[in-house]
């Protein structure tokens, strides 16, 4: 007998014991998971070209955080996501700003914008592989690239909604442009900037990533890359591991960036 | 005269390919980018070549198997999940959990485990489809007024009724902007997965284009799988809009 929906108010977790049942089956999960992978490797059951020993990975995993192997690649990638958002946030705050000073231009850029974001921005990237070559500078373009859409579209729907009242008070009290954006339109946008920035921060990493995995010299995806080429599958998981962290870690953090603006 | 937005945003086109043509013209080195002008003489190239064409149907064929299974999985896991209380709290948590971490980092998995042909492109991108059809299926089944649920009890519906008249009507618009973030995300999977490794389909001549210094004909590929995906993305938003009519 098919049951009832449970209602969206009963099904949400709320108060303590709900959300401890919630993590402990997250946990149980996990840990079935691990303890399957344990059990299907340990006496070589399945080959270890498909699936490494666990024991294995972990044991690689330490190795690579103990070494340090990773450094060189790691900053490879960061460096190129921080220069990727820093291009998109100026180009797409720029031109978020400037395209919604008037209702016209919105309903000009709006679905320009929207238009191509619909498009997956990594299909550009063997035009920039064959402009910049197979280096940082092509992810950097990529990851600038895809990230300045949610930028520029969350920043002009941020600035275009600002109260009207507000513009109005502030001008009748005599400020002048630059005391208009600085006291009025940008903390009144900035929620919405941030969720924006936010946005083009986990994809501007994703597709730094995925372009590094596609072509690439050097960088965390490369080096993905590389070990399952080589069948190299104990470090090749190892990383895998060690990239899924981080992109949790700057998940996290970007989050509770975003829940500090808010709060203002 | 009326200003109209489409004519401001057609000069602004206009206006951009007019100084891409200028710039390439005068600064472009041919060996890596070209000017708009040359994309038709692109364009003309690609689709003269029957290995090309074929190279497009074997991508599409791709996009649409991966869109009918997520379909399918979405649809049932959604059901399961969101009708039942116990697979919601149990099941949906770990559905959550797997939709968070980026499926890019396991694409050389994919590849290892079913192979350089279209099974892996086909693969990778149910694997991005399958979760936002959950999550919508869910919500649709879930998020269900209450003031609906009672009414219908108080008329005297059975469970049956309730889901039949209830429910799925309820599922329905949620169900189609599943399909729209579905293809949305299945075209980002297949496209990653035909870019990193592909013997026969478009991410193979993407790869001969970029080695051989073929901009133009590099460009004019890219432009139709963009276009691509900008028909495919439209048509599900048109039958979401139109199947969601009743709600607004």
């Amino acid at each position: 007998m098919a049951a009832l929906p449970p209602m969206a108010r009963a099904a949400a977790p709320r108060g303590f014991k709900d959300r401890l049942a919630v993590r402990a089956v997250q946990l149980g999960f996990l840990a079935a998971i691990l303890l399957l992978w344990y059990l299907m490797t340990a006496n070589g059951a399945i080959n270890p070209l498909l699936l490494p020993p666990f024991t294995g990975v972990v044991r690689q995993f330490l190795r690579v955080v103990a070494a340090g192997d990773f450094i060189a690649d790691l900053r490879t990638t960061v460096y190129e996501l921080l220069m990727a958002l820093a291009i998109a946030l100026v180009c797409g705050g720029t031109v978020g700003y400037l395209t919604s000073r008037t209702r016209f231009r919105i309903r000009v850029f709006d679905p320009l914008l929207s238009g191509l974001y619909s498009v997956p921005g990594i299909v550009i990237y063997p035009l920039y592989v064959l402009f910049f070559g197979l280096g940082p500078p092509s992810k950097i373009a990529i990851g600038a690239t895809i990230a300045f859409f949610p930028v520029a579209l969350s920043t002009m729907t941020a600035f275009g909604t600002v109260d009207p009242v507000l513009v109005r008070a502030a001008k009748s009290m005599g400020a002048s442009d630059w005391q208009l954006f600085r006291y009025v339109l940008l903390p009144a946008a900035f929620p919405l900037i941030v969720t924006g920035v936010r946005m083009g921060i986990i994809i501007a990493f994703l597709a730094i990533i995925g372009s590094e995995t596609i072509a690439s010299l050097s960088g965390l995806g490369h080096q993905i890359v590389t070990f399952a080429e080589s069948m190299n599958m104990t470090v090749m998981f190892a990383y895998i591991v060690f990239v899924i962290l981080i992109a949790l870690l700057l998940n996290g953090f970007v989050s509770s960036l975003e829940a500090r603006a808010q709060r203002r | 005269m009326k200003r109209r937005p489409v004519l401001a945003r057609t000069a602004i086109v206009l206006l951009l390919l007019l100084i891409w043509e200028i710039t390439a013209r005068l600064f472009g080195d041919p060996m890596f980018i070209c000017p708009p002008s040359a994309l038709f003489q692109g364009w003309s190239d690609i689709f003269g070549d029957p290995k090309v064409v074929r190279a497009f149907e074997i991508t599409f064929g791709e996009v649409a198997a991966a869109f009918g299974l997520s379909v399918l999985i979405g649809l049932s896991v959604g059901l399961w999940v969101g009708l039942h209380r116990f697979s919601h709290r149990s099941v949906f948590p770990i559905v959550l959990l797997l939709y968070s971490i980026p499926q890019v980092t396991i694409l050389p998995l994919f590849i290892l485990y079913f192979g350089i042909g279209p099974a892996s492109k086909i693969a990778f991108g149910v694997s991005h489809g399958m979760f936002p059809m959950i999550v919508t299926v869910v919500a649709g089944v879930q998020n269900v007024d209450p003031v609906l649920l009672k009414a219908a009890r108080s008329m005297g519906a059975n469970r049956r009724q309730i889901l039949r008249w209830v429910v799925f009507p309820n599922l329905v618009p949620s169900f189609f902007t599943g399909l729209r973030l579905g293809m949305t995300a299945v075209l980002l999977g297949v496209l990653l997965a035909e870019l990193y490794v592909s013997i026969a389909g478009v991410g193979y001549y993407t790869v001969q284009y970029t080695q051989s210094f073929r901009p133009a004909k590099l460009f004019a590929l890219v432009s139709v799988l963009a276009a691509m995906a900008i028909l495919l993305n439209e048509i599900v938003r048109r039958a979401e809009n139109h199947f969601s009519r009743w709600r607004s």
